[in-house]
């Protein structure tokens, strides 16, 4: 199998951060947080699996305008489409962690909010794509559009959040984040391979939605 | 006949008073079984993304020709 090798590194390290993420010890006193700390290993992936794939999306729509080949228009918008999975993914997992810990399934909060407005913007993208009947003129429409929306998805999911006066998601507004709490550096243990892991395995399924997409456009064209 | 062995030996397992597995497993408030059961599922989820690679692989091989 031509270049596997990081499929299975994916693998092996999603696997250690389950295993590890459950047994290892993790400062388990936190106020509400407890035991469901270990959830960083898992929640908080997601988001930076969605971020470093809409950068490939976004990369995708440069190299299009630059070069209009449209195998980057088939990058962009699988990536944007596996991008979107995770964003749900992480949407879900954080709302059901709020649940148990702040009590409610979704509060008014900079970061929550920010979260939701940027998995819509791609959603918007979809929109686009979906009512442009020409190929090329779908490309290039929806390649500017990308590039003001990873711009746009940045502010909202970090910069906003952090600049908010007050919030109960850690790292955004007056609360601190993971690497404070993180005295005895057991949760980087397995905090940073876990990340690995789920970025590696998100570009694992964003590259065979790729191929299936390019499979598909080429077949067309013929 | 050697899928019968296996699954005899599966079958067996429980009847095995004790097994070094067992006391992995009762033990921690039966924490192991929690991660034995999330293992299996993303081992099983990684076994069907790697068989949908090759499959793409396939397609992509059928179009050069």
């Amino acid at each position: 199998m031509r270049k596997m090798w990081w499929k299975i590194l994916a693998v092996v390290f999603i696997l250690y951060a389950i295993v590890g993420g459950l047994l290892l010890p993790a400062p388990d006193d936190l106020g509400i947080i407890q035991k469901s700390i270990r959830n960083l290993h898992f929640h908080v992936p997601m988001w930076f699996t969605m971020i470093i794939l809409l950068l490939v999306s976004y990369i995708g729509g440069i190299r299009l305008l630059a070069t209009n080949n449209l195998k980057f228009d088939s990058m962009a918008s699988s990536f944007v489409k596996a991008a979107i999975l995770f964003g749900l993914i992480g949407l879900a997992t954080g709302s059901f962690w709020a649940r148990f810990t702040w009590g409610t399934w979704w509060v008014e909060d900079a970061k929550l909010n920010g979260a939701a407005i940027g998995i819509m913007i791609y959603l918007a993208y979809y929109i686009l794509r979906s009512s442009i009947e020409d190929d090329v003129k779908r490309s290039k429409f929806t390649a500017v559009y990308n590039l003001f929306a990873f711009p746009i998805f940045i502010v909202l999911i970090i910069i906003y959040p952090r600049m908010a006066e007050t919030s109960l998601h850690p790292a955004s507004g007056d609360t601190v984040g993971f690497s404070e709490l993180d005295l005895d550096n057991n949760l980087r243990k397995v905090f940073y391979i876990a990340v690995l892991g789920w970025i590696l395995l998100g570009l694992w399924i964003a590259t065979l939605k790729y191929r299936l997409t390019e499979i598909k456009r080429i077949d067309e064209d013929i | 006949m050697r899928i019968f062995s296996i699954l005899g030996l599966l079958i067996s397992v429980p009847l095995l008073a004790q097994t070094p597995m067992d006391d992995l497993f009762y033990s921690s408030g039966k924490i192991y079984v929690v991660v034995a059961i999330m293992s299996i599922i993303f081992i099983a989820i990684a076994l069907y993304l790697f068989r949908l690679d090759s499959k793409i692989k396939k397609l992509e091989k059928e179009q050069e020709e």
